[in-house]
């Protein structure tokens, strides 16, 4: 129980890390899918499993943090991320559909600011960059499944389960 | 071929019912090029391809075949495909739809390109915010697996090839190739300094060949139906000019911004943004007139209306000062639009994507953002346009200041909004207006 309970990385995150190590020449390369599956299981990658990671790659804990801090994309246990994550492209084609429009009109609903998380924990708001789905603009990524042409309505719904 | 006869290759099964499952591909002759190539020898493959003149999907045109000949000849170990997944440039679209509808023709790419390059790994390095696109390859990938199309012994033909999905983490450089393969390795994705290209040392430091997935997808045509057929369409190489490489092929142009039917289209390499937008994309929308156009993402800077009959192919962009063809996705701006507020949105892009590593491009897009937020809140100063324009000209591997092509990205849009809208931007500043758009500021 005890030695259960002192390990911060998951028995599926260690499996899904076993399983990369097979796949490329150095260890140092399963980083990213190691940070991924922690942050998809817990919502950020802790001091403690950025430790355990770095123990299992051979690396020291510092790479990891680099690696880890270069991409915007990952949290840390000071700033976790809500139940779902919305990201509502700002980039020049959804610019010109109301991108902008749908991102300062859901700051102003939810009274957050990208990159926070609304206070009942449920929504983290994000600006993406170019989304890759110009052709359905104003689009927005939740988690990481696109939604194309959407209103701050639309978005309300499918993340809140209301209008 | 005219462009009203030509039917679509890359795109031909896009809405069939199924069309991402091996069985109907199959049932569609796939994988027949890849049992073609596979009885071929691996040398001829590749001079195919180097005789259909097959140039880059990826946005800098270079010609695959002819890449690919610069890994060494003699192998002391692996050499790797890295596929460019990555597709993060503003307008682009064309790898997520060739991914999504019919993955196994950009799988049946890889696998012909991997025995080409004597490649026994491949890495699919694939933008995370693409996660459909991930389900879709992974199962295409256990299919493959099942079928005898990948692992050991592919079709008893002897050659073994494994493919891994690699997932990025929403950074737009780790599509820049060598950013793409620090990224892979685990590391922060700072782009190399070349030489040595990842031809000679690339991904954990052994021969590398890096491609995009377009590319990909044309390789099993070009192997059924031969480099002759690639080549009837498109626009030839300029006989006088020899470093032309001429544009061959099918092209996917993605249309996005201020028209009636935003989409992807297939059409040989040629055809001129203006029939594109109005035959193609409905006409700008709410019966306004364009004012500029992005020929290629927004790295590639600005047309004007004027020159909205260039054809876009790889040299068409350039012969109105724009960078190029780049990834042949094209924004609609209308003439209701500011050219501030478009350039502000093109600046912030890169200030918020430069990597950082050098100095040039990392103060040089976060300074123009500063100065374009200034104009935009009507503190701005009529010496700013020509600032922006210094910085324009000093950032990038043009001048010889950076890393990678990024801050030549960077450079090109203020260029070109500058020298074909400059009134527009004296008039704005002289004003001291306040923009109407609501943007939030450049805040990350
Ligand atoms: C800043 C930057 C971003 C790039 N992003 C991509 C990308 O997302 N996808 C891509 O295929 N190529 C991208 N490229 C081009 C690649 O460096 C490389 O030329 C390309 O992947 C080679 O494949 P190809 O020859 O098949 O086009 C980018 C280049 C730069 C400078
Ligand atoms: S040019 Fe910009 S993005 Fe490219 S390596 Fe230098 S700082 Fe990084
Ligand atoms: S600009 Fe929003 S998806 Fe491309």
């Amino acid at each position: 129980m005890n030695e259960l309970s002192s390990s911060e990385l998951s028995s599926n995150a260690k499996k899904v890390i076993e399983e990369h190590l097979g796949r490329y020449p150095s260890k140092q390369a399963v980083t990213l899918p190691a940070l991924h599956v922690v942050q998809e299981e817990k919502g950020c990658v802790s001091r403690k499993a950025i430790k355990e990671i770095a123990d299992i790659l051979e690396l020291s804990p510092a790479q990891i943090n680099d690696t880890l801090s270069f991409y915007g994309f990952f949290r840390t246990e000071e700033d976790p991320l809500g139940k779902k994550r919305v990201w509502i492209c700002r980039s020049l084609p959804c610019m010109l559909r109301g991108g902008e429009e749908l991102l300062a009109e859901l700051c102003e609903r939810w009274g957050i600011q990208p990159g926070q998380t609304t206070p009942d924990g449920e929504v983290t708001l994000e600006l993406a960059e170019c989304l890759g789905a110009c052709d359905g603009a104003p689009c927005m990524l939740i988690d990481d499944e696109l939604s194309l042409c959407v209103t701050a309505d639309d978005v309300e719904k499918q993340v809140r389960g209301r209008a | 071929m005219s462009n009203e006869e030509f039917k679509p290759i890359l795109l031909a099964r896009q809405g069939k019912p199924n069309s991402h499952k091996l069985a109907t591909y199959q049932a569609d002759g796939g994988y027949q090029a890849l049992a073609k190539a596979l009885a071929m020898k691996n040398t001829d493959v590749v001079d195919v391809v180097k005789a259909s003149g097959l140039r880059g999907r990826g946005g800098a045109g270079f010609p695959t075949g002819l890449k690919w000949t610069f890994l060494p000849k003699d192998l002391n170990g692996p050499v790797y495909l890295c596929i460019n997944g990555d597709e993060s440039e503003p307008g682009t679209f064309n790898n997520r739809v060739l991914i999504e509808q019919d993955p196994h023709q950009v799988l049946e790419g890889i696998v012909i390109s991997s025995f080409a390059t004597r490649t026994t790994t491949a890495y699919f390095y694939l933008r995370y915010e693409y996660g459909r696109c991930y389900r879709v390859l992974k199962d295409a990938i256990d299919e493959m697996v099942d079928n005898n199309l990948l692992g050991k012994n592919i079709l008893g033909s002897g050659y073994d090839l494994d493919i891994h999905l690699h997932r990025g983490a929403c950074a737009y450089i780790c599509g820049e190739e060598t950013g793409l393969i620090e990224s892979l390795e685990g590391k922060r994705a700072w782009p190399r300094i070349k030489p040595p290209f990842p031809a000679i040392e690339g991904a954990f430091r052994r021969p590398t060949v890096v491609n995009n997935v377009e590319t990909m997808a044309c390789i099993p045509h070009i192997l059924n139906r031969g480099a002759e057929w690639f080549m009837s369409m498109g626009i030839p190489r300029d006989p006088n000019n020899t470093r032309d490489a001429g544009s061959y092929g099918p092209k996917l142009y993605c249309i996005s911004g201020h028209v009636n039917k935003p989409g992807l289209v297939e059409l040989p390499m040629g055809i001129s943004a203006r029939d594109l937008i109005d035959k193609h994309g409905g006409g700008v929308w709410k019966d306004r007139k364009a004012k500029a156009v992005v020929p290629g993402g927004i790295s590639m800077g600005f047309m004007s209306e004027k020159e909205l009959d260039t054809p876009l192919d790889f040299a068409g962009p350039g012969r109105v000062g724009c960078l190029g063809l780049g990834t042949a996705a094209v924004i609609v701006i209308d003439d209701h639009t500011s050219m501030i507020d478009v350039l502000y949105n093109a600046c912030r892009f890169f200030a918020h994507e430069s990597c950082g590593q050098c100095t040039p491009c990392r103060e040089g897009t976060a300074w123009s953002t500063k100065i374009l937020e200034r104009i935009r809140e009507g503190r701005g100063k009529l010496s700013d346009i020509d600032v922006l324009l210094e910085i324009s000209s000093s950032i990038g591997t043009i001048p010889g200041t950076t890393i990678c092509g990024l801050a030549d990205g960077a450079a090109w849009p203020i260029k070109t909004a500058i020298n074909k809208f400059r009134p527009e931007f004296e008039e704005y500043i002289k004003s001291g207006r306040k923009s109407e758009s609501r943007s939030l500021a450049a805040a990350h």
